[in-house]
């Protein structure tokens, strides 16, 4: 009965991973629904954007570490710290500025290359991001606050004793980024479903040449869609930095994002958000179960596994479209 | 005027069909051979064998087996780290467990354990496809690098977890080790670095290679005119990971002389090589080497411009050359697709017809 709980507990949390994966795994699927385009930097993206945000919030300077080894000058902060929300407005907006330059300097000049090599661009754009952010806001592993509130849930743990008689360890942050995520996926959907841009940027996601010849602007459909995938960074960067700090590894949580995406089809955001679920899940248990038994950190590859062995039975995914190849 | 092939006539399909079938070019390579081999050995120091020359021809063996699977069998793969990890573990048992046996034999037996490795993680190819498979080799990379540090056989239960080369020589000269010379380090690495370049031009040329470039091409397409998907696949893995297993071995026996999986093998490691292949061009004997040499000289570079010469500090210019790194892929993807290789070809051709413009 014990081990019935422990393992429900571990189920839980699984579960609330799988949502912080889930949302990682969101601005990928935007993108590549968009414009074909598998983003490798979206896990950096949401690096750069928790690292812009902290910088905004305490008023650093940015190239601060730059501009001391040139002039020899040594700045550190402007001296002002800015609110929360403001912060993160104007983080939003840095996202934005960010997504007009990767459309006009990178995408452009791709537009009918091959997708593999659409996605080694984005590889490069990673390391570039990667830099640039350490190059303006500084290496080192930062926390990132915006008062979301963290720590142990005794609402969930009171409420799970008195009626099993063993109390729930539950993060208050992963509850909060469970409503976050739902939210965001809500709106999401009501945007693509109910607004003109989103419905242009389905009709780009269906076809680019019948959406050009209707009058839709494809320049414009990409630099919003990459517009969102910012935010979504943003949003992912904000619960990802809270939960574990803002640092290098931060943007490796992309990498995890990969295999939900494969089990979930590339296309599809309900996919993604139940692959993140399952992956979540899968992992949490596994190392729960046959992790003590080989020696524990299985979390670093269980989910690769995972995926390859699904995929070599469904190619594409739980929700993606049909393969048809033809010659 | 002074490269052209004018007067250069062939009278056999042989001569025709060579590597180089320009008189200049094949002189060119053999006077690079001899200078490689004859000069640089007298000459080499510590500085530019350890930071410069066997780094190069180390990583130019990984590229050139990427480049077999990525470049001519269009396989993609992110799990090259993961395949030097085998190589370099897998020298290591073996040099540990058979020490009366040459190291140079352990070498080339890594790069066959890795290729049984590489052909069991290939699998999955024939089903899946693109970056669905290249996020598959993923797989590979992490799982390897976990299961080198987790399980202690693999490292001789050392307390470190690391493993260290033991000390072995070759015909009376010591290759392995802290007490190896510059020049034994230099031409070991030399030596596999020319055959392997050999046998992967022969190899690119011939029937396999063809097939592998029918698949890359266009696999359904390939298959109805009657190239086998399943032996083409897996011997471009077979092939490509003996290469990277060796490279990996090398790279532990030779040059690094210790190793541990999660930090030499990272998956850092994997997108150095993925890089290398594709700065240096797809598809392209010559554009592995140029790609690695690009990038194993790149950071030197910068290291002595920024820290040597402006004093900067060496964080500052890690990110910078993180940036740059990010900056040349996206350059050379948008203005020259085919890599260093073709920017060669071009000169060339311009080359032929100067200094005339037509």
């Amino acid at each position: 009965m014990d081990q019935l709980l422990y393992a429900s507990e571990v189920v839980v949390n699984g579960l609330m991973t799988g949502v912080m994966y889930a949302l990682v795994a969101l601005g990928f699927v935007l993108i590549y629904k968009a414009s074909g385009v598998f983003n490798y930097a979206q896990g950096v993206l949401a690096l750069f954007a928790a690292l812009t945000l902290i910088g905004i919030q305490q008023g650093q300077v940015p190239f601060a570490h730059l501009i001391s080894a040139v002039t020899g000058m040594h700045l550190d902060s402007f001296g002002w710290t800015v609110p929360s929300l403001l912060a993160i407005l104007l983080t939003a907006l840095v996202m934005v500025g960010l997504a007009i330059l990767i459309e006009a300097l990178v995408l452009k000049h791709l537009v009918g290359q091959e997708p593999i090599i659409l996605f080694m661009a984005t590889i490069g754009l990673a390391y570039f991001l990667e830099g640039l952010g350490d190059l303006m806001w500084g290496a080192s592993v930062k926390s990132l606050d915006v008062g979301l509130p963290q720590g142990l849930s005794e609402t969930v743990e009171t409420m799970t004793d008195s009626l099993f008689g063993y109390g729930f360890f539950i993060d208050r942050l992963d509850i909060w980024a469970t409503v976050i995520a739902a939210v965001l996926v809500a709106s999401l959907v009501a945007f693509s479903q109910y607004t003109k841009q989103g419905r242009a940027m389905r009709a780009v996601a269906d076809d680019h040449q019948a959406a050009l010849s209707v009058g839709i602007s494809l320049r414009f459909i990409w630099v919003m869609v990459w517009s969102i995938a910012g935010f979504v960074a943003l949003v992912a960067g904000i619960m990802w930095g809270t939960k574990s700090g803002v640092q290098f590894s931060l943007s490796l949580i992309a990498l995890k994002a990969l295999p939900v995406l494969m089990l979930g089809g590339f296309t599809s955001i309900p996919g993604a958000i139940v692959g993140g679920l399952i992956i979540g899940v899968g992992e949490k248990l596994f190392e729960f179960y046959i992790g003590p038994m080989v020696g524990g950190a299985t979390e670093n590859w269980f989910a690769y596994v995972l995926a390859l062995l699904f995929l070599v039975f469904r190619p594409q995914g739980l929700f993606g479209e049909r393969i048809i190849e033809r010659v | 005027m002074l490269y052209r092939e004018a007067g250069d006539f062939k009278t056999s399909y042989r001569d025709d069909s060579q590597t180089f079938p320009l008189k200049l070019d094949r002189l060119g390579y053999y006077a690079a051979l001899a200078v490689a081999f004859l000069v640089v050995p007298f000459v080499i120091t510590d500085y530019w064998a350890n930071s410069v020359l066997v780094p190069f021809l180390i990583y130019a063996i990984a590229a050139l087996g990427l480049n077999i699977l990525t470049g001519y069998a269009g396989q993609v793969s992110l799990g090259s780290g993961g395949f030097m990890a085998v190589g370099a573990y897998a020298a290591y048992k073996l040099a540990t467990a058979f020490p009366e046996i040459s190291i140079l034999i352990h070498v080339l037996l890594a790069g066959g354990i890795t290729a049984m490795v590489g052909v069991l993680f290939g699998l999955p190819s024939l089903r899946i496809k693109g970056f669905y498979l290249a996020v598959a080799t993923l797989a590979a990379q992490f799982f390897l690098v976990w299961l080198f540090n987790k399980v202690p056989w693999f490292y001789n239960h050392s307390a470190s977890g690391q493993i260290t080369v033991p000390e072995r020589s070759f015909l009376g000269w010591i290759i392995t080790g802290p007490q190896t010379s510059a020049s034994a380090k230099y031409l070991v690495c030399l030596c596999f670095a020319v055959l392997l370049a050999w046998v992967a031009r022969n190899l690119t040329r011939g029937t396999m290679g063809r097939t592998w470039m029918a698949i890359r091409d266009m696999d359904i397409a390939a298959e109805i005119i009657g190239v086998n998907p399943l032996t083409a696949k897996m011997t471009a893995f077979a092939v490509s990971s003996f290469f990277i297993g060796v490279a990996g071995a090398l790279l532990f026996t030779v040059y690094l002389g210790a190793a541990e999986a999660s930090e030499t093998f990272g998956i850092n490691k994997s997108f150095l090589v993925l890089f290398m292949v594709i700065i240096g061009g797809l598809g392209s004997i010559f554009g592995s080497f140029a790609g690695a040499a690009f990038l194993v000289l790149l950071p030197v570079f910068l290291k002595n411009v920024l820290v040597g010469s402006l004093g900067w500090p060496t964080d500052l210019a890690a990110h910078l050359e993180l940036m740059i790194v990010g900056a040349l892929i996206v350059f050379f993807l948008i203005v020259e697709p085919h890599g260093l290789a073709q920017l060669w070809r071009v000169t060339k051709e311009k080359l032929r017809l100067w200094p005339f413009p037509h």
